[in-house]
């Protein structure tokens, strides 16, 4: 089947069979490797992105059903080439990441509850991230990165949009 | 973990939605895909045709209908949990909202895709079995109406006609007196599989005594289990004595063992979880003035 998908603001035309996920998509059609496979069946995060605006396993989406809807991975968040998006900025400062794998879903996770709510509770950012699973840090200091992340974009004027989004 | 190949086909109507289930009795309903495309992934499920309504608005949205709170079939778990009819009309099925998988996991799950999959675990099917929602299906012209005792019978077994399709699910609205809602859960991470789940409303009168305790337990057995407390109607409500109806109707609840927990250890969990809700309902109703 022929679908267009709009992925990080471009879309494109591509043919798959109806079995085929998002996140196999996204890797192996449209070379987007930051969404990470893990699982495959929903229980580990790791392929989080965000579809209009809010965090979806993309392992539990074919990727025929995505025409229309317009889906953020982890390469779509920095402004620009080598600068980095706040929030993976937060998780950079707090060491909120070792081996990395599961960074990519972590921090659209993260995306998605600071796009509607940029003042998040600590039971709020725990409730956001329990979907996703981390076998390095601990937990401890991703969640420093998400409340670091939420304190700058309710000081900075950078992202307007974030008011709309939610 | 790829799934075997199936035909796509996005209906824009019930009609044609029912009209391909009947033509095509392998093909099976893909709604917010949580449950069904991991079973799909693993092969537990190999239908012939995926038959998407996800987008179908006639099976999308919350409002009232007489007197019952409608929830499409189709309409995902966060809209529910964010709605606040549903938080007015139905706290008990908010409550239990919450501890459905994830927030990643509701934005696509959906109301009617947890009830028509009818996982012992699920919480939305123990919320309409507590609170004796109707489950409704259409299949061709006829629309059929269950109710959650009659319809859940088994693990992911359902009475639902094999060509029908959920088009709603209709909770009856906030009952009259001071309400109060509880669910408490035990699973191994907050919103995966409940070992054990209780959910409680607490209906009181005016000066306190009890209008009814609607309970219900999950994840101990085979289906949702409804548990009968009518014959505290009418009497003040004493922790005491809850406990000691609650106890005895539980007393001899049939339980699953597994490797998560003992058939004895979900029993327990499950009075312990059901006195708990029912003390959170009734603090809540306590301080409900209506």
């Amino acid at each position: 089947m022929r679908v267009p998908l709009t992925v990080n603001g471009t879309t494109s035309e591509i043919d798959v069979e109806p079995r085929i996920t998002l996140l196999d998509a996204l890797r192996d059609l449209l070379g987007l490797k930051g969404t990470h496979t893990g699982c495959e069946h929903g229980v580990c995060g790791a392929c989080t992105v965000l579809a209009d605006g809010a965090a979806v396993r993309s392992c539990l989406m074919l990727a025929v059903q995505c025409d229309g809807i317009a889906i953020t991975t982890i390469e779509g968040l920095a402004p620009g080439p080598g600068e980095l998006d706040v929030v993976q900025d937060a998780f950079c400062e707090t060491h909120g990441l070792q081996c990395g794998y599961c960074t990519p879903g972590m921090i659209l996770a993260a995306s998605g509850l600071l796009a509607k709510n940029d003042d998040p509770t600590d039971h709020e950012i725990r409730d956001a991230l329990s979907g996703n699973i981390c076998r390095c840090t601990g937990y401890g200091q991703i969640i420093e990165a998400v409340a670091l992340a939420a304190r700058r974009l309710r000081q900075n004027n950078l992202r307007p949009a974030l008011d709309d989004a939610g | 973990m790829k799934p075997a190949p199936f035909d796509y086909f996005r209906p824009v109507s019930i009609g044609e939605a029912c009209a391909f289930l009947a033509a095509n009795p392998e093909a099976r309903v893909l709604a917010g895909g949580q449950t069904l495309i991991p079973m799909l992934a693993m092969r537990l499920a190999r239908p012939s045709a995926l038959v998407d309504v996800t987008r179908m608005r006639e099976l999308t949205g919350i409002d009232l209908a007489g007197d019952t709170l409608r929830i499409g079939a189709a309409t995902t778990q966060a809209e529910a949990l964010d709605s606040a009819l549903v938080a007015r009309e139905a706290p008990l099925l908010r409550l239990a909202l919450s501890n459905v998988g994830h927030p990643p996991t509701r934005v696509r799950g959906t109301i009617g895709g947890s009830i028509a999959h009818a996982d012992p675990s699920a919480e939305i099917a123990l919320a309409a079995t507590i609170l004796g929602a109707s489950i409704v299906y259409r299949d061709g012209d006829e629309e059929i109406r269950f109710e959650p005792v009659d319809f859940f019978i088994g693990p992911t077994i359902t009475t639902a006609p094999p060509s029908g399709l959920l088009t709603h699910v209709a909770f009856p609205r906030r009952p009259k007196g001071r309400v109060g809602a509880g669910f408490r859960e035990i699973a191994a991470r907050r919103g995966d599989y409940a070992v054990a789940s209780a959910g409680a409303q607490v209906v009181l009168h005016g000066d306190g005594t009890c209008a009814s305790i609607a309970l219900g337990v999950g994840g101990v057995g085979d289906v949702p289990v409804n548990v009968d407390l009518s014959e505290l109607d009418g009497t003040p409500f004493a922790f005491d004595r809850v406990a000691g109806v609650v106890a005895a109707a539980l007393a001899d609840l049939e339980c699953v063992g597994d490797l998560h927990a003992t058939a004895s250890y979900r029993r327990r969990a499950a009075i312990q979880l059901a006195m708990q809700a029912i003390g959170d309902a009734h603090a809540v109703a306590m301080e409900d003035a209506a």
